[in-house]
């Protein structure tokens, strides 16, 4: 029961996605649409237990008073606003005439998107930029020439996406600014190193999927 | 409300990005508004995209003859909750088994036509503007580049001889494809940094037109 029929599942629905692809036409192609359906009712739930998790761990940490109590009543606040905001709205937009979508610009879960969601997962991201230059610093060290090419591609490719780049090679032939030496490596030696990379997960990932719809890989079962 | 949500973004900013002096209660306080909101978000937009649009509207539509097994997926769903009550967790395991092998069966193929046949053809086949003496040059150091990393790759005979030497051509070509890709990462994220102080500096406190 526990580990027998979720590998039954697993070929069932893997075969049946494989198979859909090499003959789309019925029944496969009804039960790819079907599965397909089903796929995103599953996975909306697999981010609801995400968030409800979320929510248990940081109920038990306000519970048991942990140091940091204060910041996961705020996760609890901030994401009980949030859907408030989305179902209230959304069930509101339903039932008016014209109908409107909680997503629309002027709703509150809206307003919330644009300045409290947007505002802080651009920030967040582009405090990246700090922590990889700075671990750069660290790890970009001219030892070997695998690592010379490394800090020269970088070097140009970074350079070569500011004004200052350019600035600094106009007494370069027309074509050979550092620009233009940007571009020729995202286009020519990357494209090569993209290309074969991407050959390389593609030929993985048709291995892996195999040994997983055939039950030879379990490991995504966990233990017991 | 435009006017207080500015003041609101421009706050959440500053408290981000003071996480650069050190780790600080602004700085957590942000964090968790960021956790806390981000969950709601796609909690919300999972229920209206997939449980409301493709469960409900697909149940409750009387033309679809397969709307019952629209129940199946609903079950499958409330089992993988059952992975926040110990005792019955295991039974989660069926959606799960239920997404891995959707997931393997889908790009299993979908994948190995983009990834694998479509960069090959695009390797072998010459470009539109074949002729000139750089388009040489591009075509086959691209065809070089790509050949020789997937040597790199092969490790099914041990790298050595002329083998030995093309993959580490590969390596070369590899290196320069992690500098670039490296490059291109810091420069987007500057990017972004940029536009976040063109929100404080123009929308906020309006010195810059």
């Amino acid at each position: 029961m526990k580990r027998e029929i979720p590998i039954a599942i697993t070929f069932i629905v893997g075969t049946v996605f494989a198979l859909a692809y090499f003959i789309p036409r019925e029944p496969f192609s009804l039960f790819e649409r079907q599965f397909g359906d089903w796929f995103g009712i599953i996975a909306a739930f697999a981010i609801w237990l995400g968030a409800l998790n979320l929510m248990k761990i940081s109920a038990m940490k306000i519970a048991r008073k942990k140091p940091d109590f204060i910041y996961a009543s705020l996760i609890i606040l901030s994401f009980l606003v949030m859907i408030f905001f989305g179902f209230y709205e959304g069930y509101k937009g339903l039932f008016a005439e014209p109908q409107f979508s909680y997503r629309d610009a002027g709703t509150g879960f809206n307003w919330l998107y644009e300045y409290v969601y947007s505002a802080l997962s651009a920030t967040m991201f582009a405090l990246l930029a700090f922590f990889v230059a700075s671990a750069s610093y660290r790890a970009f060290r001219a030892r070997n020439l695998e690592a010379t090419l490394l800090l020269i591609a970088a070097f140009f490719v970074m350079l070569g996406r500011v004004p200052v780049g350019d600035m600094l090679t106009t007494w370069m032939p027309i074509g050979y600014t550092m620009s233009d030496w940007a571009n020729w490596i995202m286009s020519v030696p990357n494209t090569a190193g993209q290309r074969a990379i991407m050959i390389g997960i593609a030929l993985g990932l048709v291995s892996t999927s195999l040994r997983i719809i055939l039950g030879l890989e379990r490991s995504y079962l966990g233990g017991e | 409300m435009e006017t207080f949500g500015i003041w609101l973004a421009a706050l959440l900013t500053i408290g981000i990005i003071s996480f650069l002096y050190k780790d600080n209660v602004l700085y957590k306080a942000c964090e968790s508004i960021f956790v806390g909101i981000s969950a709601g978000y796609w909690f919300i937009t999972y229920y209206w995209d997939n449980l409301y649009r493709k469960f409900y509207l697909g149940v409750t539509d009387m033309d679809n003859p397969h709307r019952f097994f629209l129940w199946i997926a609903f079950a499958l769903g409330v089992m993988m909750l059952t992975r926040l009550i110990g005792k019955i967790g295991w039974l989660s395991r069926w959606p799960l088994a239920f997404i891995v092998g959707a997931t393997a069966g889908l790009y299993m193929m979908t994948y190995f036509v983009s990834n694998a046949f479509v960069q090959v053809g695009a390797t072998i086949k010459l470009p539109p503007d074949f002729g000139s003496v750089g388009s040489y040059i591009s075509f086959g150091m691209i065809a070089l580049g790509t050949f020789s990393g997937l040597v790199y790759f092969f490790f099914s005979k041990e790298h050595k001889g002329v083998f030995g030497g093309t993959a580490k051509l590969g390596i070369w070509f590899l290196m320069v494809t992690f500098g670039a890709s490296f490059g291109y990462t810091v420069m987007s994220r500057m990017s972004l940094m940029l536009g976040r102080l063109d929100f404080l500096f123009g929308e906020w406190l309006g010195m810059i037109n």
